[in-house]
């Protein structure tokens, strides 16, 4: 089944045939196609700004411009407490890594739906549209991530150790908004309604994410509860390297990072099981 | 040494087409679309989808067949009788119903020229990524670049963006990225179906080289000509089925048989099927030859065009031809060799009438060409093919001309001097 690492000696065999119900994920053909998946992010990330005037600085105005937003009506209008920190930057600690789920929810879910003609055509393995597109987005939240980093160094936030641990805050980022997109972008296959649904999920989730708030204000008690959004546990880690506010504790992390396998396991093998009809459906 | 590259064993495939989903009242239309929310998602739910009320419809039936390695194999069909359904199988783009298939090699599809093509990225990127969707890997591409560059002939235009190429350069570039693909089995479908006759001349060049190269080749096309020059065995596929499976030239010669309609002398062309944006902005909507008359050899020809624009259009000419059943044109009338070209506005449709003193092409059957050009070249509306029309012999044509091997596909009877020795006879 793989392509890639074959020679003349060992001419590969296919076999096709009708599958039923669930089907393995093919990690390994995954891996033979790594080239053509480097290929399609290298593709969304030229495209995304031609013919644009700002180009690559709207990776920038997203985040900037929800934080003045957010610092005018909930810094100062509202007081929402900051944790002792300028809402500047306790804001823009959170906006950037959430821009880059939303970015994986909503281009993610319709990246099949975009590909159409290259599914329809040619051959090979579907996840890695969802995945590329999800990766994507790791370009613009590179540059946002220095525009912030900047940002913290004038409010004199300096960095310490723990900004070590955050690659694996990213790696959570990435497991949650792929986990979704898998789940979306196969459901969006067959029922069309799944477009309409996202820009007001997005919504709903970042209420539901301590984007503007600060997560201390939730009770102790309902704090686990709480962390089944994996969104929150990113965010607070964000928070926790970057700032040195609150803390991170097990029984808050374990179900963000526990949410956010299952929803990657369930979401890749529910896109195996359905990739069947993508080319008949899309 | 002729091991089975492909082994084919009972394939069938189903798709369910939504059914009453055409025709509809607009009280039907409003009622449904109140009422279809509830009842689909009723349906959706216990997990039977959105096609609850569908049709099935089988576009592959029992198709069984081997394909030895370095054989070349054409598909012919006629439309929706499986044939892409098929390819697509084969190249595990779709999943069948039924049946299974072996494939042993490494497989390279060619489905359609240029897909992936990014109209914002240069000729060069597109390479690369186009390479990369039919599974070529860089290194491949590097190595080969500057043959496919040479190829497509776009060597100034590399780093210019595509969406800037004419059709023909488009065309040319997509075309060299999938011709360098070394893949030990080929699937091509009707790809030469598009570019003009020199850009087909050099694919099917190429192909013929590929063929040579000892690798299985799959082949689909409507061209004739080209499936007899190119594969050994020829499948006819019809509604699903193997019909026929032997070699290409009696297989072909049965099918050119079998496909000769009855000659009619009008021929709607509203909803026939066209590439790209032709007929968007032009359409020939139908035409008639002699008033409904049948078309007789040696006397005049008369072509009436119904046209409407949908834009407006300049320097407009018409053309028609008549080409072989394998597709290789015979004969063209152009409306603008030493005339004038006309512009149309938007909305306007009108009749546009031409007739040719003596048709002298022989008696028998033609694929008709018709074609309208605005100013620039480009085409306006094109339907290669798109009818087979008889020509029946008339009062004026001799006798022998029954016999066609003879005289080629046009005889003349021109104006001749004798020399005085010689004497009429007039017997």
């Amino acid at each position: 089944m793989q392509r890639a690492s074959t020679t003349l000696q060992t001419t590969p065999i296919t076999r096709i045939e009708a599958s039923n119900g669930w089907v393995s994920l093919q990690l390994r053909e995954l891996w033979a196609y790594r080239e053509l998946l480097f290929f399609l992010i290298w593709r969304d990330v030229k495209v995304r700004y031609k013919q644009t005037v700002l180009g690559a600085a709207w990776a920038i105005i997203q985040p900037v411009f929800s934080m003045i937003v957010f610092t005018l009506i909930f810094g100062r209008l509202a007081k929402l407490p900051s944790d002792g920190i300028a809402y500047e930057a306790f804001s823009i600690t959170a906006l950037v890594p959430w821009a880059l789920f939303a970015n994986a929810l909503s281009q993610g879910s319709n990246s099949l739906v975009g590909n159409a003609n290259l599914i329809k055509k040619v051959y090979f393995p579907r996840l890695t549209v969802p995945i590329s597109t999800v990766l994507g987005g790791l370009v613009d939240f590179a540059i946002a991530f220095v525009v912030m980093f900047g940002m913290l160094l004038w409010f004199d936030i300096t960095p310490t150790m723990r900004m070590l641990a955050l690659p694996l805050f990213i790696l959570l980022v990435i497991i949650t908004g792929l986990g979704v997109s898998l789940w979306l972008s196969a459901l969006n296959v067959q029922f069309r309604d799944i477009r309409y649904v996202i820009p007001f999920m997005a919504q709903l989730w970042q209420y539901g994410s301590p984007v503007a708030y600060s997560s201390s204000l939730i009770p102790n008690q309902w704090r686990w509860l709480y962390g089944l959004n994996p969104m929150a546990g990113v965010i607070d880690g964000f928070r926790w390297s970057l700032l040195g506010t609150g803390q991170i504790t097990w029984s808050a992390m374990l179900p963000s990072v526990g949410i956010a396998l299952f929803l990657l396991i369930t979401g890749a093998l529910y896109f195996r099981r359905v990739e069947k009809q993508f080319a008949d459906m899309v | 040494m002729s091991e089975i590259a492909i082994q084919v064993e009972h394939l069938s495939k189903q798709f369910r087409i939504g059914a009453n989903s055409f025709q509809k009242t607009f009280r039907e239309t409003v009622s449904d679309a109140m009422l279809a929310p509830a009842r689909r998602l009723r349906s959706a739910l216990r997990g039977q989808g959105t096609q609850a009320a569908t049709k099935e419809f089988w576009a592959l039936r029992d198709v069984s067949f081997d394909v030895n390695q370095g054989e070349v194999v054409g598909i012919i069909g006629h439309n929706g009788a499986g044939k892409s359904t098929l390819l697509k199988v084969l190249s595990r783009i779709t999943e069948p119903t039924a049946g299974s298939a072996m494939i042993r090699g490494r497989v390279g599809t060619l489905l359609e020229v240029g897909t992936g093509f990014h109209p914002d990225l240069t000729g060069r990127e597109n390479m690369y990524l186009n390479g990369a969707i039919l599974g070529m890997s860089r290194a491949e591409i590097n190595r080969k670049f500057d043959e496919i560059v040479a190829f497509a002939e776009v060597e100034q235009f590399i780093d210019t963006m595509v969406k800037h190429y004419s059709s023909g350069m488009y065309l040319r570039l997509a075309f060299a990225v999938a011709a360098h693909l070394e893949p030990e089995i080929l699937i091509v479908d009707e790809v030469l179906a598009v570019g003009d006759a020199q850009f087909q001349k050099k694919c099917l060049g190429k192909m013929g080289e590929v063929a040579q190269n000892g690798r299985t080749v799959l082949f689909v096309s409507h061209n004739m000509a080209a499936i007899r020059s190119l594969c050994q065995r020829v499948i006819w596929l019809s509604k699903g089925s193997v019909l026929k499976d032997g070699p290409s030239a009696s297989i072909v010669n049965e099918y050119l048989m079998e496909t000769v309609t009855s000659s009619s002398s009008r021929v709607d062309l509203r909803e026939a099927v066209r590439h790209y944006d032709y007929g968007k902005r032009f359409k020939i909507n139908d035409l008639t030859f002699n008033h409904g008359e049948p078309i007789l050899h040696g006397e005049m020809l008369n072509v009436s065009f119904n046209y409407e624009a949908y834009a407006d259009v300049y320097g407009v000419s018409f053309g028609y031809g008549f080409s072989s059943l394998e597709g290789t044109r015979l004969m063209t009338v152009d409306s603008d060799l030493n005339a004038p070209r006309y512009q149309i506005k938007r909305g306007q449709h009108g009749q546009l009438t031409s007739t040719i003193d003596t048709l002298n092409l022989q008696p028998g059957i033609y694929l008709l060409d018709v074609g309208v050009r605005s100013g620039d070249g480009s085409a306006l509306d094109y339907l290669p093919g798109c009818a087979q029309v008889e020509i029946l012999p008339g009062p004026r044509t001799p006798p022998s001309m029954s016999r066609l091997d003879y005289a080629g596909n046009v005889r003349l009877s021109g104006q001749w001097q004798w020399p005085e020795t010689a004497q009429e006879d007039r017997d």
